[in-house]
């Protein structure tokens, strides 16, 4: 049996990314960087009770108070097991990679729903995003990039994208014909129609797919510590390599709290937009 | 002058639709047509004109190709040959923003299923034509509430579509599409979904509307009842060809073929046909100067035996029978003023036979037609109150 050496060209190929564009790739690790210090900065600068204050208010007023007092009662927990700044490391993380992931994606999930060539070609490419485990782009990024946080955000950012994506194109696609037809028929340009029109009647969808993408950003969060990316995510690992079952405990208890309270507050926001128009 | 003027109008769905014109051109069934290329056939050579401040409504069952032809005229579908002139201005083929500005001043539509914008609030959305032109918040919003207090809307400015019953929410539509101030309204069944009796009260609005407005409107319907309430004249499409354009009456008493006469088997004549379809040039009348031999000679000359006396602007005066005109020349009388009989039944021109019925039996004389100055327009004899009703059997059996 001839044995297709798959493997090699892909290798080739990425040696050929890395000898022709490395100065695009230094220029996006500078940009990519600037944008995740930023952020890492701002939220270690805020001290931690405030941060749980703004917290907890945000989500009283998105939701509830039952909301509200979940979400300060789990960031505490947090605080007191001393992973308070390593959890702002990983929020700083999954917000840079978010922020990235949804600059990129919701332009790319409009084009689609504007394009049915482009949704042909997209839709393949997102499949392949989704089911590829996401430790095979951690190569890629690593050697791209190095080690570190750089590294971590890309393949963040390849994993979490495809939802937002997905669902920007669907929400598009599913605002009811007769809609198009009327903001159509009275002279719209393709502008108008979209920030009148077809963002605003998708944004439910959107949201859901924003809700998905910081999720799946927040999944990567051990991942990504493998490659030297700092935050709750090296707790877990360093407790799983190190057998240290405390350890790893609290870090995942911290993980699990993080995703609710970012999955809630999303949601939320999420239902508000719901419920404003069939009010 | 025409408003709109449709020439040679063909629509072919499918793929490569210049390459299957020659065929339709050739006159092609849709049949074949669809074995041999694939295409659809959505409108086959459609021509007419809409005059300004008419309501022209256009029939044809379900896929005949109705809510084709109005989405090319304001090119919501593309046309695949021909020529649409809005004002004297073709619109196929021309540039985008041309296009833009067509539908932003000169055509506005109505939906069917009401197509308003969940998101926004009534007034927002009865707005939006306006705010794409970017007309300013408070002078957008101020025509807006003119446009819902013209359709019985005020007071609920703020409310959320959802809120609004589907009458409610289609005056909605209708608002929308009158506050641009458009001249030319498109309306594809836009009272079809909703319940019998709003429906009903929706046409008699848009007639009211109309009245005031003298928009130019084109009005896409299933229902023939509806068509002959509301349409100065109508079109009928089968498979896309415009098999018959005409008034109401035009319709109902000539059609074209067999299915315009399906179409038309059903409808209550009574209530459609009016007194200005039925009524007749009088046989002869006389002015008051003529005095009574004449009046005399003239009934005898035609062998009737009561005749319309006008004024020499033919405004009617009254009518005069045989009997008292012999009496009155026994007693030596000569001039009409005294004989004449003002206790006539008379009717405008609108009225449908159903309300005449009553008059017609037990009235002696004939019924006189007038317009809104009393100007004598024509006669209504008994027999044709039934021949109207019953139709054309009735005349062709005769
Ligand atoms: N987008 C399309 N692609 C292909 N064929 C179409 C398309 N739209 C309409 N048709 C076909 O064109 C013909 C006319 O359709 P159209 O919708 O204009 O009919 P209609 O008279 O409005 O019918 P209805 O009373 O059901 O609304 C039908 O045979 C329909 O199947
Ligand atoms: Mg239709």
């Amino acid at each position: 049996m001839i044995r297709l050496p798959l493997g090699e060209y892909f290798e080739a190929f990425i040696d050929l990314l890395k000898d022709n564009f490395d100065p695009f790739f230094k220029g996006m690790k500078k940009g990519v960087l600037a944008i995740i210090d930023h952020i890492e900065d701002f939220l270690h600068f805020i001290p931690w009770w405030l941060l749980i204050i703004l917290v907890a208010v945000l989500a009283w007023r998105l939701s509830g108070k039952k909301l509200g007092i979940l979400s300060a009662v789990g960031l505490y927990i947090i605080y007191s097991i001393d992973l308070w700044s390593e959890m702002i490391d990983t929020l700083s993380l999954v917000f840079s990679a978010t922020f990235l992931a949804l600059v990129i994606g919701i332009p790319l999930g409009i084009w689609m729903a504007k394009n049915d060539m482009t949704e042909r070609i997209v839709k393949p490419i997102l499949d392949f995003m989704q089911t590829m485990p996401a430790f095979v782009y951690l190569i890629p990024s690593v050697i791209f990039f190095g080690l570190g946080k750089m590294p971590g955000a890309i393949a963040t950012i390849i994993f979490a994208m495809p939802p937002v994506v997905r669902l920007t194109n669907l929400g598009i696609r599913q605002v009811p014909e007769d809609v198009v037809e009327a903001a159509t028929s009275f002279g719209s340009t393709s502008g108008q129609m979209l920030l009148k029109v077809q963002i605003p009647l998708a944004m439910p969808t959107i949201l859901a797919g924003v809700n998905q993408t910081i999720m799946l950003s927040l999944s990567m969060v051990v991942i990504s510590a493998m490659i030297g990316a700092r935050g709750l995510g090296e707790v877990v690992l360093s407790g799983v390599t190190q057998m240290q079952i405390g350890d790893g405990f609290e870090g995942g208890i911290a993980v699990v709290i993080l995703a609710i309270v970012l999955d809630r507050i999303t949601q939320a926001v999420g239902t508000r937009t719901n419920a404003k128009k069939t009010s | 002058m025409a408003k709109v003027t449709v020439k040679s109008l063909y629509k072919i769905y499918g793929p490569r639709p210049q390459k299957a014109l020659p065929l339709v051109k050739q006159g092609i069934s849709k049949e074949e047509l669809l074995k041999k290329t694939g295409n659809g056939i959505g409108i086959n050579d459609a021509n007419f004109d809409v005059e300004e401040g008419e309501i022209f409504v256009v029939m044809g069952l379900s896929g005949s190709g109705k809510s084709t032809l109005i989405r090319c005229l304001n090119r919501l579908i593309e046309p695949t040959a021909g020529e649409i002139y809005i004002d004297d201005q073709n619109i196929v083929g021309c540039s985008d923003e041309v296009l833009l500005q067509v539908r932003r001043k000169k055509i506005a539509m109505v939906f069917q299923h009401f197509a308003l914008f969940p998101h926004r609030t009534v007034a927002e959305n009865v707005a939006y034509g306006l705010e794409v032109q970017k007309v300013p918040p408070t002078e957008r919003i101020k025509k807006a509430y003119e446009a819902l207090e013209m359709v019985g809307l005020s007071g609920y400015e703020e409310s959320f579509p959802s809120e609004l019953s589907g009458g409610m929410q289609q005056r909605v539509g209708l608002a929308r599409a009158l506050a641009t101030e458009a001249d030319i309204l498109l309306m594809d069944e836009a009272f079809s979904a909703l319940d019998p009796l709003i429906r009903t009260e929706m046409q008699d609005e848009l007639i009211a509307l109309q009245e005031r407005m003298k928009k130019t409107i084109i009005f896409i319907t299933h229902d023939l009842d509806e068509a002959l309430k509301i349409g100065d004249r109508i079109a009928i499409m089968k498979e896309g060809v415009v098999v018959q354009i005409g008034t109401p009456e035009e319709i109902l008493d000539h059609p074209a073929d067999d299915y315009v006469r399906a179409f038309i088997k059903d409808v209550n004549r009574a209530k459609v046909l009016t007194a200005s379809a039925v009524m007749k040039k009088p046989d002869g009348i006389v002015t008051l100067k003529d005095g009574i031999r004449v009046a005399m000679r003239k009934m005898e000359e035609v062998g009737i035996s009561s005749i319309f006396v006008v004024d020499k602007a033919r405004i009617l005066q009254g009518i005069v029978t045989i009997d008292d005109a012999i009496d009155a020349l026994k007693r030596g009388e000569t001039s009409l003023q005294a004989i004449i009989n003002k206790e006539i039944e008379t009717t405008d021109g609108d009225t449908p036979l159903l309300d005449l019925m009553p008059t017609a039996i037990k009235t002696k004389y004939p019924i006189a037609v007038i317009n809104e100055s009393n100007r004598l327009l024509g006669i209504i004899v008994r027999v044709s109150v039934l021949a109207g009703i019953l139709g054309e059997e009735a005349e062709s059996n005769d």
